[in-house]
């Protein structure tokens, strides 16, 4: 460092000089790393690692414990349909936490536009792929005035979301009436709005297309982040809005694209929902929300935005469906179910701060 | 590259006035920059240093009077506008994403695209591209000390963060870098580092206007010195025709300089 300094030509002050000559490993200490901390810094470098070791060794676990049953395709693809409808929202819930925001307001777009799909398709007839637009452009709309709220009028995203939860939630028990739309119904006059339930059989496997659904969204906003200027931008947005401002990002518009997109994901996961139950229910999917922040947190997303990686939400997501579905097996009461959960989210949270603590 | 100051300057004020309600920050301000040169820009608080420079940068609009680049009248409304025109600004907070690397940073808000229908349609980056000029544009600079251009920044000191904002001036400038106290957040040896790169940017043809409180680095590095006070230009002085204290003289109103006592 100091060798390739030129030695200036005119004034400089001595302590400059002395600076120049003095030994550029001022601020470096002996490199005997401990095993732990090479596997500190490992888990620092690949974000991803700490959640797909933890996904290995459940589903370890679990075949020794629950056995055969386990393993078998049938029951990995159960896993898969029960974490379908919170990978889904994930996604939406991983572009906000990436811009240091949050959305408690997820499930509620969800049930709203279900019941927008379901009501448009069934009680006004309307043709049920242009009923699934419909809840589509409800769900951005939603997002559109989350957007307004954080971008305009500037309320923190936790107290915006918070607010239009109940808002959407109170506009969907309006909307329904409070009433359930039967699955019968559903399947005699819009059986496109089931299309997300059924199964494909795939080597004993049976997949659902809302499984592939939520597979291919994954991989779009997978693409859309690290292969697309907006992607990059999100980023910059989440991790320091002022730089990515003076970079001549415009943040807002940033903010709102995602919040919108958010919507748009929720509102297919609506149609993924209706596919799963069934039904159209204004009563389900209550538990969405946190789920989503579990997923997402799992999946190793900063909270404070700018870090995480679309792919460890999909494998959050996963490590909370084969938890509850192993410990299912293992016929532990679900109440434990719920316990272990909330270790994991408290786990994963205290390891990305270990991580962090010493290595940036 | 030697600054030629018989050549017409590269950015130039004539009469530039701003006024808030009863304040004159600029008033009637003068302003060259020649090609190939570093100009220190000092000033005591409150001369109206800052607005001067953000009205060369876009940021700000002036009320009376005319910017000329390349002898050309030009009107900005934004810094996207300036800088579309080549003059870049580089800020003393750092102004980089900690989480996006080197690459990423350097072309944050100015990706390239894969030229075809991966590019128009799909919208993809040209990753390897952008690593490629990023590499080269850091190694020209001698900032390659940094060994991984998809080095995250934040694993980066700050003379190398600094480097890093520095370098996309200098990648994206094409006629004016303008520097904002870019050595204010950094130690001494980081200073040091960035003061080199400061002149290595100009002896690759970019003049520079440098906004600086530190006296020894404006003297170090600059090649003329405008001294700003009380709106507009005071003085010009060089490093070899006045002293650090004539210049603090000059900037606090101590001292007087007639027009045929100035430099260049």
């Amino acid at each position: 460092m100091s060798s390739t300094d030129t030695k200036p030509s005119t004034a400089v002050l001595d302590h400059d000089k002395v600076a120049d000559q003095a030994s550029a490993y001022v601020a470096q200490f002996e490199r005997n790393e401990t095993p732990l901390q090479r596997f500190k810094k490992f888990l620092h470098h690949y974000p991803i690692a700490a959640p797909l070791i933890v996904l290995l060794l459940a589903v370890i676990s679990f075949s020794v414990i629950v056995g055969d049953r386990f393993l078998h395709p049938f029951n990995l693809s159960l896993i898969l349909q029960q974490v379908t409808i919170i990978g889904v929202i994930g996604v939406a819930q991983t572009l906000i936490i990436l811009t240091a925001g949050i959305d408690l307001s997820v499930g509620a777009i969800m049930v709203l536009t279900s019941v927008v799909m379901g009501r448009m398709a069934v009680n006004h007839g309307i043709d049920p792929s242009l009923s699934i637009l419909i809840g589509i452009a409800v769900g951005a709309l939603a997002g559109f005035i989350n957007g307004l709220l954080i971008t305009r009028l500037k309320i923190p995203p936790f107290i915006a979301t918070l607010g239009s939860w109940n808002v959407f939630f109170a506009l969907n028990l309006w909307y329904s009436k409070s009433e359930t739309i039967r699955s019968q119904d559903i399947s005699n006059i819009a059986p496109l709005l089931q299309w997300t339930g059924q199964t494909i059989d795939f080597f004993g496997a049976r997949l659902t297309y809302g499984s592939l659904l939520m597979l291919g969204i994954f991989f779009l906003i997978w693409y859309a982040l690290n292969w697309t200027a907006w992607g990059r931008h999100v980023y910059a947005t989440g991790d320091d809005p002022e730089a990515a401002k003076l970079a001549g990002i415009r943040t807002n518009r940033i903010l709102m694209s995602v919040y919108v997109l958010a919507g748009v994901v929720c509102a297919i996961g609506a149609w993924v929902l209706i596919g799963r139950i069934g039904s159209v229910s204004p009563q389900a999917g209550t538990m969405t929300n946190l789920d989503s922040i579990t997923a997402v947190v799992i999946g190793g997303c900063s909270l404070f935005g700018g870090r995480g990686s679309i792919y460890g939400t999909l494998i959050g997501a996963l490590v909370v469906g084969v938890f509850r579905n192993g410990l299912a097996l293992a016929g532990v009461d679900v109440l434990w179910q719920e316990f272990t959960v909330g270790i994991l989210i408290i786990s994963a949270v205290a390891i990305d701060q270990w991580i962090r603590r010493g290595t940036a | 590259m030697v600054a030629q100051y018989d050549k017409t300057p590269v950015l130039q004020t004539k009469g530039l006035v701003k006024r808030y309600g009863s304040v004159t920050a600029i008033d009637h301000a003068d302003f060259e920059l020649y090609p190939g040169e570093i100009l220190a820009v000092i000033g005591d608080n409150g001369a109206g240093k800052s607005s001067l420079i953000k009205a060369l940068s876009g940021a700000l609009v002036p009320d009376e009077g005319e910017i000329l680049l390349d002898g050309k009248p030009v009107h900005f409304a934004s810094p996207m506008e300036a800088r579309a025109l080549g003059i870049e600004t580089v800020y003393q907070n750092l102004a980089v994403s900690p989480a996006l690397n080197i690459a990423d940073n350097l072309y944050l808000g100015r990706e390239l695209r894969k030229p075809g229908i991966l590019g128009s349609v799909f919208r993809m980056l040209d990753k390897k591209e952008m690593e490629r000029r990023a590499q080269a544009k850091m190694t020209e600079l001698g900032l390659m000390t940094i060994q991984n251009i998809s080095q995250a920044v934040e694993s980066l000191s700050g003379g190398q963060r600094q480097g890093v904002a520095v370098a996309r001036s200098a990648l994206f400038g094409s006629k004016v870098v303008i520097m904002d106290e870019p050595t204010a957040a950094l130690g001494v040896k980081e200073s040091r580092r960035v003061l080199n790169l400061i002149k290595e940017v100009r002896d690759r043809g970019l003049p520079i206007i440098l906004i600086s409180h530190n006296m020894p680095h404006v003297f170090e590095v600059a090649d003329r010195i405008h001294i700003h006070r009380l709106g507009k230009r005071a003085a010009i002085v060089t490093p070899q025709s006045h002293s650090m204290s004539d210049a603090v003289a000059i900037m606090t109103g101590a001292m007087n300089v007639g027009s045929s006592d100035q430099a260049a």
